[in-house]
């Protein structure tokens, strides 16, 4: 076996599983241990300017590509073909995630900015901080990459593939790899990236994406909030003397 | 009927000095940390003036606290729940730093390091944020200390709604007044409601709100859904912050920090009994006037057999419920109805009261300057105009403010008359509205003001919450995570250190051994 072929096995047969049992395993340790650390660190209150459209550009723009990967790529393939078929499938994914993918760089790229130019947030940047972002923002370029290749129809490129790869991780299909072999290195560069992030996910600022998720427990919560520190027993008791 | 109990503070700002010593022990307590220099769980404000943050009061501007739905429905100002969550990206309705201040310090090395210069040399400040030299500080939390900068800029004041300020403008009619602010411990609190993971709590024993540092994932939505801007966040933790109403000190029947060190003794503290059932309709009454009353509706009267035997059955303790029938707070909010909360027209039914300032008066009154209506001072002819502390107090109803500052005076009028003539006058009374009982009360707790008056503060049953036995040897105040302060350099989760300290015990008597024990 020669080491290029043994890379791609270890890279998209094995990495997913590292990456992903990091990501879920390291977030649930971070739960419930750091849980201190467990936030979404806005610098707003330092510095207002560029926020407003560089943090909702880019935050809006990957909740849309985030929903379009897992929906498209997880979603039973009878159930797609019941909708549309699979060019336009293909098609929505492109003009999509390629609209959605522009705003969240814009967004990113002016929130880079700001952070960089403004010596408030300079200094008070964690290493982490500044990485993270630029992982993100490679990402994205890639993705739009992704985006100019599929629409070229790049040889060695199909749709049906990345699919089946994507829906073979979550089914332990066994080869999976191999449904990769004859994709272009763009593709095969996102892959990898995508995966990263899950990786170092749970050791930065990324986490507060699970809380983000978890707010829509708002719009079903009473405004008020009480808590005791009686035990049951003890408020039970009457006329505690 | 639901009863629950809460320690309520009332402050008599007839006696604030404004010295600031509430504020500066606060601080030194609770927030001198990285991250909350430019905070103040505590601050005294001169009025009238735009205050800290910046123009807080006006809630066109930063829609803190609770608006009615058109079905007479209470919402949040700043917006729907749905709009809350939109806005976690970029909140719009967030102050900066610099409506606060940009906390600053000042570059003492120099003073060492100074090169021969033909001046001396000058410590410059640097902010603490970014570290760089600052050319100028523009401002601070304190800027318009007795009535510093221009009028133009301080009238912007929201509480001179109806009022004609211009002539508060010249010397000769110029006033001001202390206002100490800190968290209103709400029963009604936009910033629980705010919270979209829903880390803030009230706690049902003693009422005091406070943020989960846990569970907050620094959303930023209670800073500003709270209307007095008593959320602070903290920029190095990522976490918002509030003033904890010393809690530590209160389960213990100890006052606030702020209360005890209070130099003008103007602080009270003592509990109040309400009816959780009626919080939500006396919130969302129509006419913003009518929540002064409708709070007062809310209160329940510890005396009373009914309201006990149901506070039992609800578990507050005896012992609260003995503290709630000497309680100051009900004397003054309830009895005497000289306390009044501070901006009820924000729905947040706040649970830190305020007396009315007095003006300086009986000089001028006495030569004849300002009018008299019977052998009173008019009140409405004080210096300060009574449609100023409406404003403040009681969503601009003038009636009950007239009528506490009435009391005071007559009550004033009174003792000087006992003390200096050695007569009762019963006249001044019966047109102040007092008993003779009343204002010899009032005189007791408004003038002499004893420690074990102003401070009722019955301690909480911890026993019956947790075992006792399982918490010894653990760390009495800290952030989560448990004995870590939050702020060590290196963790695997990304800056903020947690895990088991060790405390090293020393022996005594031994050989100069020292064991280190793990808890």
């Amino acid at each position: 076996m020669d080491i290029w072929a043994y890379l791609h096995q270890f890279l998209f047969g094995f990495y997913p599983y590292i990456a992903l049992t990091v990501f879920f395993v390291g977030s649930l340790l971070r739960f419930d241990r750091e849980q201190y650390s467990w936030r979404a660190d806005s610098s707003q209150l330092l510095r207002k300017k560029q926020l407003r459209w560089g943090s909702n550009l880019f935050h809006f723009g990957v909740l849309v590509v985030f929903t379009g990967h897992l929906v498209g790529f997880l979603m039973p393939e009878p159930i797609v073909l019941a909708f549309m078929n699979e060019h336009a499938h293909e098609l929505l994914a492109m003009v999509g995630g390629g609209v959605a993918g522009v705003a969240a760089i814009i967004g990113l790229s002016i929130l880079i900015h700001r952070r960089l130019t403004e010596p408030r947030l300079r200094s008070n940047s964690r290493p982490w901080d500044l990485l993270i972002v630029a992982i993100l923002w490679i990402q994205l370029a890639l993705g739009l990459a992704t985006v100019y290749f599929s629409s070229v129809k790049v040889e060695g490129y199909s749709f049906q593939a990345l699919i089946y790869y994507v829906q073979g991780i979550v089914i332990f299909r066994p080869n999976n790899a191999d449904l990769l072999l004859t994709i272009p290195w763009v593709y095969k560069l996102h892959i990898f990236l995508g995966l990263t992030i899950f990786l170092v996910f749970p050791f930065t600022r990324l986490v507060h994406i699970w809380s983000g998720f978890a707010s829509v427990f708002y719009l079903f919560r009473p405004f008020q909030l009480m808590r005791t520190r009686r035990t049951r027993q003890a408020r039970g008791v009457q006329g505690i003397k | 009927m639901k009863v629950r109990a809460q320690i309520a503070m009332v402050l008599n700002l007839d006696k604030c000095i404004g010295c600031h010593t509430c504020s500066v022990t606060c601080k030194n307590v609770w927030t001198s940390r990285l991250g909350m220099e430019y905070a103040w769980f505590n601050n005294v404000e001169t009025k009238p003036g735009i205050g800290y943050p910046k123009d807080w009061e006006n809630q066109d501007k930063w829609k803190g606290g609770w608006d009615l739905k058109r079905n007479g429905k209470l919402k949040l100002k700043q917006g729907s729940r749905l709009q809350v969550l939109l806005n976690l990206f970029a909140n719009p309705n967030l102050p900066e730093i610099d409506d606060y201040y940009e906390p600053f310090t000042f570059d003492y090395e120099f003073l060492q390091t100074a090169p021969e210069m033909p001046t001396p040399p000058v410590a410059r400040p640097i902010s603490v944020i970014s570290g760089q030299r600052m050319e100028k500080i523009e401002w601070g939390p304190n800027w318009e200390e007795i009535l510093g900068g221009e009028f133009a800029k301080r009238s912007a004041d929201y509480n001179f709604e109806d009022v004609q300020k211009d002539i508060y403008g010249e010397f000769e009619n110029t006033f001001m007044m202390y206002l100490p602010r800190l968290c209103e411990h709400c029963l009604n609190p936009a910033c629980v409601a705010s919270c979209p993971s829903g880390s803030i709590y009230k706690r049902e024993e003693d009422g005091i709100v406070l943020i989960d540092q846990d569970k907050c994932r620094g959303w930023r939505m209670c800073v500003s859904g709270c209307p007095y801007k008593k959320i602070y966040y903290n920029w190095s933790s990522g976490k918002a912050e509030k003033c904890i109403f010393c809690y530590p000190r209160i389960e213990a029947g100890q006052p606030t920090v702020c209360s005890e060190t209070c130099v003008g003794r103007i602080r009270y503290l003592g509990v109040l009994l309400y009816d959780a059932d009626r919080i939500e309709a006396a919130a969302s009454v129509a006419n913003p006037q009518d929540l002064y009353g409708a709070q007062l509706s809310v209160f329940l009267d510890p005396h009373s057999q009914a309201v006990q035997e149901q506070a039992r059955k609800d578990g507050v303790p005896d012992l609260w419920l003995e503290a709630a029938t000497r309680s100051p707070a009900y004397k003054m909010a309830m009895e005497w109805k000289i306390a009044f909360p501070l901006h009820p027209e924000y729905r947040t039914l706040p649970m830190v009261w305020y007396v009315p300032p007095l003006s300086p008066i009986q000089a001028r009154a006495n030569a004849g300057e300002i009018g008299m209506q019977g052998h009173l001072p008019d009140v409405d002819s004080l210096r300060i105009p009574v449609r100023y502390l409406a404003n403040l107090l009681t969503a601009g109803d003038e009636k009950p403010v007239q009528q506490a500052l009435k009391k005071m005076l007559g009550m004033r009028a009174f003792y000087r008359e006992r003390q200096l003539e050695g007569r009762d006058n019963a006249a001044l009374l019966a047109e102040a509205g007092l008993t003779q009982a009343e204002a010899e009360d009032m005189h007791r707790y408004l003038s002499i003001a004893d420690y074990e008056d102003r401070y009722v503060i019955p301690t909480t049953h911890r026993e019956y919450a947790e075992n006792a036995y399982q918490l010894r040897g653990e760390c009495g105040f800290s952030f989560g995570n448990g004995c870590s302060d939050g702020s060590s350099e290196a963790s695997l989760f990304g800056g903020k250190m947690a895990g088991k300290k060790v405390i090293p015990l020393k022996t005594m008597g031994g050989r100069g051994t020292e064991n280190k024990v793990d808890y």
